[in-house]
């Protein structure tokens, strides 16, 4: 029998960027919060500590930092017409765990969506009509429009310290910024990072071609920055050693540099951790959350009841534990009834390695995670599709993240895998190769979806989620369309050898692509076709608010934290201005 | 680091000679086979890692500036990887069912990665004794066209598609050769040295935005413990 706990105001399912953001606002309003969270405490002393944190084999190759598979996998398939299997070993995205989530190795790359991506399927059609549209695709709008969205983007960025040059400010086009941004109230917090030296080449090659260069937006600090927190950060010493690390120096945005510290002060709000909930459990009706049961690490399970429940689990793990609670009608492709699973969707990632001149040094291993040099003009619908057959686009980049050398050693195409000829080939290429990644959108199908495995189970004997995903073809026309124009740029640069690398399928788990996983409980404003409202309230369990990637109808060429951070303090204000007011469906 | 490579290959031949006698004759103490890891084993038997000794070499050989995979431990990374957590498969997802997937799904068997070499190398090292040989003395062109035949696929190994057991040596081999040396290879960081990685200790505010120095830094790996953690006195010696 569960161990019945006192009952509190909040249970928060996850403690990321949404659970400890979500629990310090409702904290500081003096409701008793309680955030459970999985995987284990950790902070920037002692555990993300140099030199031990700086080394690739354990957290980059032998994924240290993520979701424990032993215990919690995920299983995977194509098509429904194959046998998902486990995803064994992490390798084609990354999900996070213990205290900070994602927001410890993540490597801070943090953009703005469009106006357009909000109201995709509106915009889509405005402008090409619906014939642009593959039959099997499944856009919708989000409910939500970037106006509205746009203060809390900004009280995202001012949280993180965001570091970056506004390209529009309330409409004004401001030098050395990104021109094709969607206006911003007011200034980044930050300058952006330093430039690196292929993205200065790559820089000087896209103004020659009539493009429009700028530094990427990024959390990596550029300068000692106090948040409205009254937290203080570092500068970024461009190490090298950022996505898939936590941040020793106190540089990088994370829910341990930027929230935690004040959160875990308030006296309304505890942190339980090493506890997996196992359900959100309803009342009778089906549509009211009593609370959730959870196991310790010592096999305990308690019942903790709370009038409303928060589930920040990370997307995937947040449409895994609505199926397992039975909140929403699942989703089934063949009749297209149901919402929670709909519209699973990726990013769409293609490369462009550049081999220079041996006289280029590039030491690609002074990086921040987000110091690259990128164009926007083939972003989203940033260009006139109208006569090329598909819909959405990449940001092209061009910069590094690192130079691990385990990960990291390209060598030309007609080079052998191993052998003398490799050899020399890694040695010969290693600091001079840039390479250009495109982040592109990913379209929404029919055939796309997430759901429980009927086979495969976890630790606690309940199902695994099983991802069904393929690219559509609309996705992979668009990533031979941009990728080209990426390798017209290197041409520019003046590269030795450049390989046009689009996006080819089938998908495969076996190669890292990106952990931007999106859909499955989208936000709407149709219970038809959508698991939360505007606000990310659950349609059928109004006390339950679901905050995550999961939330996005489709996605868009950008990284995905973003808009997430902007979902988070919308949501917060929904909450704290309204729910709270008056408990109860708010749209 | 500028040994000259025919003897740096007649050397490791002789090693490994020397190690395939020991074997055949199995009176000579494990130490002596274990010399060309450079200490004891913990999980490999002697004819593995004889095997894999010359196998490592030939994804990776020396040249003439450069040391190979075998000269730079790998053998012995391989052997620490596969006796600890990773090798165990207490990393991996392994319930069953267990059944073959497509390429997308990635690796399916239900073998742990020290079971996978052990079966592997158990299936080679059986071939060859069975036609009088063993790998390691093949010739070196020999001995590459048959990991060649290896990677191709199509060759039962116990159980394992060859091509499956060539990919899980070859991630090896990279690892052992780029990792940190805590891990028992790279030895002298030869991996970092040889393409100019600068190793753990990494921090260049003041380097990024300096386009095109050469930056030649004696590599700094994680068990070196050699400096204070900030790095502006280091830059200054540089």
């Amino acid at each position: 029998m569960p161990q019945k706990l006192n009952e509190v105001d909040v249970v928060v399912i996850g403690v990321g960027f949404a659970g400890s953001i979500l629990a310090k606002e409702l904290a500081a309003s003096g409701l008793k919060v309680v955030g459970i969270e999985r995987g284990s405490d950790r902070h920037t002393v002692p555990n993300f500590q140099a030199p031990a944190i700086h080394d690739e084999l354990k957290y980059s190759v032998r994924k240290g930092m993520m979701q424990d598979v032993t215990r919690e996998a995920m299983t995977f398939r194509n098509h429904s017409r194959e046998v998902a299997l486990p995803i064994r070993q992490w390798e084609a995205f990354l999900p996070g765990t213990g205290l900070g989530g994602c927001g410890v190795h993540w490597n801070g790359q943090t953009w703005r969506y469009q106006i357009a991506d909000f109201i995709y399927k509106t915009h889509i059609e405005q402008r090409y009509g619906k014939k642009i549209l593959d039959p099997d695709l499944r856009i919708q709008d989000w409910g939500v429009t970037y106006q509205e969205l746009e203060p809390y983007y900004d009280r995202f960025e001012y949280l993180l310290g965001a570091c970056g040059k506004a390209g529009n400010l309330n409409g004004k086009i401001e030098p050395g910024g990104n021109p094709l941004e969607a206006p911003r109230a007011r200034e980044y917090p930050n300058p952006p990072a330093k430039e690196q030296y292929a993205g200065a080449l790559f820089r000087k090659a896209a103004l020659e071609m009539g493009y429009h260069p700028f530094l990427q937006p990024s959390a990596n600090m550029t300068r000692p920055y106090t948040n409205p927190e009254g937290l203080t950060l570092n500068p970024c010493v461009y190490c090298g050693f950022c996505e898939r690390y936590g941040c020793e120096h106190y540089a990088k945005a994370s829910p341990q540099t930027v929230i935690l510290p004040v959160l875990m002060k308030n006296p309304n709000f505890e942190l339980r951790m090493e506890s997996q909930v196992l359900r959100i459990n309803l009342d009778s009706t089906g549509k009211k959350a009593t609370g959730v049961n959870y196991m310790d690490a010592q096999g305990r399970e308690f019942e903790q009841p709370a009038s409303l429940v928060l589930l920040t689990a990370f997307g995937l793990n947040d449409v895994r534990m609505l199926l397992l609670s039975g909140i929403g009608k699942p989703y089934d492709p063949v009749t297209e009834q149901g919402v929670v699973g709909r519209n699973y969707a990726y990013q769409t990632q293609s490369y462009v390695p550049t081999f220079l001149s041996e006289d280029i040094h590039l030491n690609s291993y002074m990086a921040a995670g987000a110091s690259g040099t990128v164009i926007d003009d083939f972003s989203v619908d940033n260009f006139d599709h109208s006569s090329l057959g598909f819909v959405g686009g990449c940001y092209i980049l061009c910069g590094s993240t690192n130079a691990r050398p385990i990960e990291f050693h390209p060598t030309p195409p007609g080079t052998p895998r191993w052998g003398s000829k490799w050899k020399e080939a890694v040695r010969r290429h290693y600091n001079h190769t840039a390479v250009f990644n495109l982040s592109g959108t990913s379209t929404a199908t029919r055939w796309n979806y997430l759901d429980l495995d009927p086979t495969y189970r976890d630790a606690w004997g309940l199902p695994l989620l099983r991802i069904t995903f393929d690219f559509p073809d609309n996705d992979l026309r668009m990533s031979r369309y941009v990728t080209h124009k990426a390798s017209e740029i290197a041409q520019r640069m003046g590269a030795k050898i450049i390989v046009d690398q689009p996006r080819t399928g089938p998908f495969t788990t076996t190669t890292y692509q990106s952990t931007h996983n999106t859909g499955g409980a989208l936000m709407g404003s149709d219970p038809a076709t959508s698991a939360v409202n505007r606000y990310c309230q659950s349609w059928d369990v109004p006390n339950v608010f679901v905050v995550g990637a999961c939330n996005y109808p489709q996605n868009s060429s950008y990284n995905p934290t973003g808009t997430l951070g902007a979902l988070i303090y919308w949501t917060a204000d929904a909450l704290k201005t309204r729910y709270l007011k008056r408990p109860g469906p708010l749209a | 680091m500028g040994q000259n490579s025919n003897s740096r290959r007649s050397f490791l031949k002789s090693t490994l000679i020397a190690i395939s006698t020991a074997t055949l004759s199995s009176e000579v103490p494990t130490t002596l086979a274990n010399s060309a890891a450079g200490r004891a084993s913990r999980f490999l038997t002697d004819p593995e890692t004889a095997f894999l000794q010359a196998a490592v070499e030939r994804l990776i050989p020396a040249d003439e500036h450069w040391a190979g995979a075998a000269e730079a431990g790998v053998v012995n990374y391989i052997d620490l990887q596969m006796a600890g957590a990773w090798g165990h498969g207490e990393m991996m997802y392994r319930h069953g069912p267990f059944r073959k997937g497509t390429p997308s799904q990635g690796y399916q068997l239900e073998y742990t990665p020290a079971e996978l070499f052990r079966r592997s190398i158990s299936a080679i090292n059986e071939h060859f004794s069975a036609q009088g040989k063993s790998f390691e003395l093949l010739p070196a062109e020999e001995e590459d066209a048959y990991l060649t035949s290896l990677e191709k696929g199509g060759i039962d190994l116990a159980g394992v598609p060859s091509n499956v057991f060539f990919d899980f040596l070859l991630k090896h081999t990279v690892e052992g050769f780029f990792s940190d040396p805590l891990y028992g290879g790279n030895k002298n960081k030869v991996g970092w040295r040889m393409v100019g990685f600068p190793g753990a200790y990494a921090d260049y505010y003041d380097l990024i935005d300096k386009h095109g120095v050469e930056f030649h830094r004696e590599p700094i790996g994680i068990g070196d413990d050699a400096i204070p953690h900030s790095m502006s006195s280091m830059r200054r010696g540089e």
